[in-house]
């Protein structure tokens, strides 16, 4: 979880990511954003995010965030 | 029936359909939606129902061939040793994608030839007279059933949403059907996703006293954007805009600002009508709008502003692109190169491209609605490469980026972007939007209003003022929506006389100041004809 708020951090930094439920709904990340994420996320978690789980739900916050990470390593 | 805002519609269809619906039991409500539907749809387009007709076959059929693979696939792979797993998935996978890209074609290809053929035909001529050819070709004219292209979105998305597997083909085709053609939507949208609605109309509900009511109100406010507002607008902005070389600076900006409004208050105003509706039979449309004009950026505005189609083009185009493997490699390469801010750009910026491309020409076949999506692709392209740069000025000079004057300039910078872009969007041509906003910068001055001149052009002073308290009106709302306060549910929760004098006067508001009758001219629905 520590690995991911760093890497939230360094692509959004003005953001409380322990508190923000609403990273996409509330404009925090955009398109272009959750590219650089997805991009980190599948290099530092070895991992591949299909486009059917770049929904809201999925990237709301980093709880949301970290959730999906185990669940496609799992599935993995 | 010409608008959702019509007496026909407002006045006779809609009481129509809901005393029909409470008539009936539970289980033939549905057909009575579905007749309506239909009926609906004849009144507007005639027989170029049929398009309609064959576009819910279409999807009806392809998605249970889909369904049928993807059965056939998991028993399969349930009976499958692991290592050939991965191969039967790609299997299957390409049966898939090959179905998928055959429907896509098609609906795409009838949009195609239906609604640009004129324009790829004259620019073709154009091409060949350039090449100094000695022929032409014929340029073919085809009837547009309305709404063609909000139902044909709301057909891929069942297909795309059934390929990846993220609903059930459903083998009901009267359910399928209703979705496609329910009646409220299918001029203007919002584009809904068969996820959102197909369970909420087949459900049918009763209509109660509390979702007849709040619709209502909702419709009620539409019907004021669109008559004191939209309609009041329309004779200053017809004239502006077809002899803008008559007139100076002064007057473009006023014309200018007046369409974005007039935009804002048609569309959304349709939209209030389209989700009151639904609310009436129970039904929890999409929003379409979110106070767009509270964006600070333009990317931001398109998130709040046409939001079904802004989402659609996410989802479906945006990043099944940008995450597909040639550009995921160009933002791995170019991350190594450039950072972790202009990195993904580099890809990003090939899926945005597209978008704006798509987007521009979903709204019409003309090189301004081209125009129209690149200059919100180059707006948004601009704002994520000197993000970084304005993010390093700004803390320099210990500027507050949360506080209110900086949030303030961003939200007006935003809104003049987008006035100049509507600006060609509503111009007569390309180059007629560059002879205006040239005339705009360089030709400014009062004149027609030293003269008076400009209260000839379709609005007196009684209208500007009438315009000015109802936009206030709508401005009222949306910054208390902005705010999280809801202003129907606040006024729901007040006593019944506070209730109905509100709903009263907004009534009588629209009676007497409604822009209808001798000296003005009703705007016809603007999306509906996208």
């Amino acid at each position: 979880m520590d690995e991911l708020i760093e890497i939230l951090e360094e692509i959004q930094p003005d953001v409380d990511y322990k508190t923000c439920h609403n990273l996409i709904d509330g404009h925090y990340l955009d398109s272009l954003s959750i590219l650089s994420l997805v991009a980190e996320l599948e290099d530092a978690f070895d991992i591949t995010i299909p486009t059917v789980e770049i929904i809201p739900a999925n990237f709301n916050s980093a709880e949301d965030i970290w959730t999906m990470i185990v669940r496609l390593q799992e599935e993995d | 029936m010409q608008s959702y805002c019509s007496l026909i519609y407002l006045g006779i269809f809609l009481p129509a359909v809901m005393l029909v619906y409470s008539l009936m039991p539970q289980k033939h409500r549905r057909k009575v939606l579905l007749l309506a539907s239909y009926v609906f749809f004849w009144l507007v387009s005639g027989k170029l129902l049929v398009y309609l007709l064959m576009s819910t076959l279409s999807i009806h059929h392809f998605g249970l061939w889909m369904a049928s693979i993807i059965n056939e696939k998991k028993s399969v792979l349930a009976q499958a040793e692991k290592s050939e797993k991965k191969e039967i998935k790609a299997r299957y996978q390409r049966q898939l994608r090959g179905v998928v890209t055959f429907a896509v074609l098609l609906h795409v290809g009838v949009l195609v030839v239906l609604k640009y053929s004129a324009f790829l035909g004259t620019n073709f001529n154009l091409l060949l007279s350039a090449l100094k050819a000695p022929f032409s070709i014929p340029i073919p004219t085809f009837l547009l059933p309305i709404g063609i292209s909000f139902y044909t979105m709301q057909a891929l998305s069942y297909l795309f949403d059934v390929y990846r597997e993220t609903i059930k083909a459903d083998r009901n085709l009267e359910r399928l059907a209703l979705y496609m053609s329910f009646f409220p939507q299918i001029m203007e949208g919002p584009i809904c996703r068969y996820s959102q609605t197909a369970m909420q109309l087949w459900e049918c509900q009763k209509i109660t006293y509390s979702n007849m009511t709040m619709g209502m109100q909702r419709i009620l406010m539409g019907v004021m954007k669109k008559m004191v507002i939209a309609d009041r607008l329309n004779i200053l902005i017809k004239v502006v805009f077809s002899g803008y070389d008559k007139y100076d600076g002064s007057v473009m900006l006023i014309a200018m600002v007046c369409y974005t409004c007039q935009l804002y208050m048609d569309f959304s105003g349709a939209m209030d009508v389209v989700i009151g509706t639904g609310e009436i039979f129970g039904i929890k449309m999409p929003e379409n709008f979110r106070q767009p004009f509270f964006s600070r950026t333009i990317s931001e505005f398109w998130t709040r502003w046409h939001i079904s189609l802004g989402a659609w083009f996410r989802d479906y185009v945006f990043y099944p692109l940008s995450m597909s493997k040639p550009l995921k490699n160009l933002t791995i390469a170019s991350r190594k190169h450039l950072g972790n801010h202009f990195g993904p750009l580099v890809s990003g910026s090939i899926a945005l491209f597209t978008v704006w491309l798509f987007n521009g020409l979903w709204h019409g076949s003309g090189w301004q609605y081209i125009f129209f999506g690149m200059y919100h692709f180059v707006l948004i392209l601009l704002g994520s490469i000197v993000e970084p740069f304005v993010k390093k000025g700004t803390e320099k000079l210990h500027i507050n980026r949360g506080g209110w004057p900086y949030k303030g300039m961003q939200i007006f910078r935003t809104v003049c972007l987008v006035n100049i872009g509507e600006l060609f969007f509503r111009a007569n041509g390309l180059s007629a939007g560059i002879a205006m906003f040239k005339n705009m910068v360089t030709n400014f001055t009062f004149a027609s209003f030293r003269d008076n001149s400009f209260y000839k052009l379709g609005m007196d002073r009684y209208d500007v003022i009438i315009t000015i308290v109802a936009v206030a009106i709508v401005l009222f709302v949306s910054i208390q929506n902005e705010r999280g306060i809801s202003v129907r549910k606040s006024l729901a929760q007040k006593n019944v006389v506070v209730r109905w004098a509100v709903i009263y006067a907004l009534i009588f508001f629209i009676i007497i100041y409604g822009a209808y009758g001798a000296g003005y001219v009703p705007l016809d629905p603007i999306y509906a004809n996208f």
